[in-house]
């Protein structure tokens, strides 16, 4: 008998104008001490079983029918007070993030003992005794001094290793971890996940880990769930299912994961669920400008690039604290190249880029485009004439176009603002830009929530060619966006650079990514460059240790079906 | 798990069926509440701007007046000219019903005329103060600090005060009512301009400022072109609920006798006058008026709220 059971569940949410399935008919059973991976698109209801496990469906959420079983015993359709007595002790959960799934105003050690004392017959010193034991084995050094800390005084990753301590405290059968990582960086992921693995292993407890990520399910996970559109589309041991995948969705889904050996020419289009879209770049190349770069001179020269941060106000000199963003930074990008800049969270990389597009005032060191030093264009047509060589394609598609602007208007702005053309011919123009991004004219007429977030990174890629640029800079243009759509995108970026002879600043936290992208990459971490190389020679051979450490906890991703990639001549 | 419900492809729809399958519009038709104050505020609004044709008499024709119908009961004929007058008439004869038609049009648009003043300075200086930050914020966000230590109406009634010893006496009546909205509308911007600032703050950081920051956009096409469209629904709330707050703080100015003067009542006034027969059995002169104020002020309170909890992404 398997530890946890679903069968057949159905979850339903009526809305105002129909009933809408989040979750159709699925089946799932977790066996103790192994890790089950529920992965699939934003979407596709993987979240909702989780919710619906721990009865925690939002209203007007409902379960339509299918039964979830804990050792035999049903336990949907268990009433609030019964449920709250399973959920915590039996089943527990592990959310994405760390900071606002503890209480910052109790001390862990605190928000420990409540949680064991409220599930366990325990004495106040017995209690103490196991959350000090349980914050010892999450690997959480120096337990004595630390459980008497607050949240805030953890970093991320020892903050998810709290969490995981609460969720173990009752010693449940189950638990539930909805994207743990998500939040975290590559180096820490790696640590939370193997901690994930030993604790499910050494007590028995039946994990299920809802991600989007296939690195982690190739890593982690022992057995696998893909769903799509509510629907449990390929279930089995993870590497059948990742090395053979047999449904067409999955085989879709695994060839457009980005893979940090083979470098692609163009990601395989394998479409499922009728959403493909053309992109005509060779319309936008007829009447693109040539413009001929010098060979011998890079476009770009970035020299002893500095910016500081204020961290602590004052009115006098002295009194006043900065945070070092960049630290003398300096590079060349090469016309006509891609060039990646690669980091962790706070590494500064975003710093840089904004820096480059005029966003953030330079502190210290100098910016040349073109051979002509950007911190003399003081006159305003010089200054209009950078702005139109360099575009950018932002991070969240959600908050870069403007709510109450209609998608016509976001495009049609930069090429009013620079007086590009007049009247009828900036309509045409648009209407053009969105065809050739892939979404027809017609959706010059609407206003960006009506579409996808794949949809909008192409608004934004539209507005971005308005003016023609020579240089277009984009800041983790994918990591908002679901697997096959970042592989719709950045085919989209590399037509533009290969067609358009686009120069590229690309930035990004995800090797894989990098690796498919760029033609040189810069390792960033703690504002420096610590290491600057063609990609190819960085994934072959790093250099220095911190690359090499990045690179060892990438996800190898080896036993994932290559069928369909081509690689690059 | 937020899949768009789609709606199926039917033939264009007219601008106004868009809006009635909007949900707003269902979120409006699912609410009694809402309803019902909407058209009570309908219906005063509508008897305020028709008031010289619905009012059966003029209250500021002194010619019509009759001082042989004062303090007539409602609806009882009077004792020497044998008329009738639906609400009473008061102590110089004149029509309750109509001096409340009159004095609606009066508060209504003191009291709408306030608000919109008061959101366009509370609008551009919560705007700048975020937008630009330093000094400008610093000295903005302060003086507004300094005024919210005050209550607002004694605000008003200084400004008022400072405002009247300027004009010339001859004006004085003219200009009363002018006077009253901007020391009402004085009082009342800090609230926008808070709620303003509070929201553009987070617009500013978004990415659709940067990239307009990035094609060159100016400050000013910036402020009001992209982030004032993203921060109008809380000011709209603000709007309602203040339309109602100065709607009462001219009704108080007005029974304090420092704002519409007496040749041209305000249901305030109307009060003031009101007051002075409450005892002596000519109830009706004070509680017809007093009722109009409070149905006019609790619907566009109610209408407030509700526009709150409608436009909260919250609660949708």
């Amino acid at each position: 008998m398997s530890l946890l059971t679903i069968q057949n569940l159905s979850v339903e949410f009526p809305t105002r104008r129909q009933l809408f399935t989040a979750v159709d008919k699925a089946d799932l059973s977790v066996e103790p001490g192994e890790i089950h991976g529920l992965v699939g698109e934003s979407g596709a209801g993987k979240s909702t079983i989780g919710a619906a496990v721990m009865g925690l469906l939002e209203r007007p959420g409902r379960i339509a029918s299918g039964e979830i079983m804990l050792k035999g015993e049903q336990i949907s359709g268990l009433d609030a007070d019964a449920m709250r007595g399973l959920r915590g002790k039996k089943i527990s959960m592990i959310f994405q993030d760390p900071l606002t799934s503890l209480n910052p105003l109790f001390t862990v050690r605190e928000q420990l003992t409540e949680t064991i004392q409220a599930h366990l017959d325990l004495t106040p010193s017995e209690a103490k005794q196991r959350a000090r034991d349980l914050i010892d084995r999450v690997g959480i050094p120096d337990p004595d001094t630390r459980m008497d800390q607050y949240p805030h005084q953890f970093s991320g990753g020892m903050r998810q290793r709290v969490v995981i301590a609460l969720a173990l405290c009752t010693e449940p059968d189950v638990i539930i971890a909805d994207e743990p990582t998500t939040a975290l960086d590559v180096s820490v992921q790696a640590q939370i996940l193997d901690l994930i693995k030993e604790l499910a292993r050494e007590r028995q407890v039946g994990v299920i880990l809802i991600t989007h990520d296939m690195g982690v399910i190739d890593d982690t996970t022992d057995r696998v769930t893909v769903m799509y559109a509510g629907k449990v589309v390929e279930s089995g041991p993870t590497e059948q299912v990742m090395g053979n995948p047999q449904h067409t969705y999955t085989r879709s889904l695994i060839a457009a994961v980005p893979r940090p050996t083979i470098k692609l020419h163009r990601f395989p289009q394998i479409s499922y669920g009728g959403r493909e879209t053309r992109f005509a770049i060779e319309d936008l190349a007829s009447h693109w400008p040539k413009v001929e770069n010098d060979p011998d001179k890079p476009l770009f020269e970035i020299r002893n690039l500095t910016k500081r941060f204020l961290q602590r106000r004052g009115l006098l000199p002295w009194d006043r604290d900065y945070f070092t963003a960049v630290d003398d930074v300096s590079f060349d990008i090469q016309a006509g190249e891609v060039f990646g800049i690669v980091g962790e969270s706070g590494s500064g990389k975003s710093t840089v880029a904004r820096m480059i597009a005029g966003l953030h005032p330079v502190d210290d060191g100098s910016v040349t485009f073109d051979g002509k030093l950007v911190s003399d264009l003081s006159d305003k047509a010089a200054l209009n004439a950078y702005r139109q060589d360099i575009q950018m394609i932002f991070q969240d598609p959600f908050s870069s176009l403007n709510p109450r602007m209609r998608v016509d208007e976001i495009v049609a702005e930069p090429i009013r603002h620079h007086r590009l053309m007049e009247g009828k011919a900036i309509k045409k123009r648009v209407d053009e830009l969105l065809d050739q991004v892939g979404l027809g004219s017609g959706a010059g007429q609407k206003y960006p929530h009506e579409f996808s977030g794949g949809q909008r990174q192409r608004i934004s890629i539209a507005r971005a060619l308005a003016t023609q640029p020579r240089f277009l800079i984009c800041d983790e243009p994918t990591s908002a966006l679901d697997v096959s759509i970042q592989a719709q995108i950045l085919n989209i970026l590399k037509d533009l650079q290969e067609h358009l002879g686009l120069t590229m600043l690309f930035i990004s936290h995800d090797l894989p990514v990098v690796r498919q992208m760029c033609d040189r990459v810069a390792v960033m971490k703690e504002g420096k460059i610590v290491e600057l190389q063609n990609t190819d020679d960085l994934f072959a051979s790093p250099q220095t240790s911190y690359a090499k450490e990045l690179l060892d906890l990438m996800p190898k991703l080896d036993d994932l079906s290559t069928e369909g990639l081509n690689a690059a001549e | 798990m937020t899949q768009a419900t789609d709606t199926p492809s039917t033939a264009p729809k007219s601008r106004f069926a868009k809006f009635w399958d909007s949900d707003f519009a269902w979120a409006f038709r699912h609410s009694p509440v809402a309803i019902i104050a909407a058209l009570v505020v309908l219906l005063l609004v509508l008897a305020a701007v028709f008031a010289p044709l619905i009012a059966p008499h003029n209250p500021f024709d002194p010619a019509t007046l009759n001082l042989m119908n004062g303090f007539t009961a409602p609806g009882t004929p009077n004792a020497f000219t044998q008329e009738t007058f639906l609400l009473g008439t008061d102590d110089q004869g004149r029509d309750v019903f109509s001096t409340i038609l009159y004095g609606l049009r009066i508060s209504l648009f003191v009291g709408a005329s306030a608000v919109f003043l008061a959101m366009i300075i509370g609008v551009i200086l919560g705007l700048v103060a975020a937008y630009f930050g330093g000094w400008a914020e610093t000295i903005i966000m302060r003086i507004a600090d300094v005024q919210l230590t005050f209550p607002a109406i004694l605000v008003a009634m200084l400004i008022f005060g400072v405002a009247k010893g300027f004009t010339p006496p001859e004006y004085r009546d003219e200009m009363a009512i002018w006077v009253l909205i901007v020391a009402i509308a004085l009082s009342d911007w800090v609230q926008f301009a808070r709620v303003v600032r509070g929201a553009a703050l987070v617009e500013k950081n978004k990415e659709y400022v940067q990239a307009a920051r990035l094609i060159g956009r100016g400050s000013i096409p910036i402020m009001f072109r992209h982030i004032l469209p993203n921060v109008l629904s809380p000011v709209l709330v603000i709007a309602t609920i203040s339309l109602a707050l100065a709607i009462i703080a001219e009704a108080t100015l007005s029974f304090l006798g420092v704002g519409a003067p007496p040749t041209q009542p305000s249901l305030g006034t109307l009060i003031r006058v009101g007051q002075g027969f409450l005892f002596s059995g000519e109830w009706w002169i004070l509680f017809f008026p007093a009722c109009t104020l409070l149905g006019l002020a609790l619907s566009v309170n109610l209408l407030g709220d509700w526009l709150r909890d409608a436009l909260n992404p919250k609660l949708r």
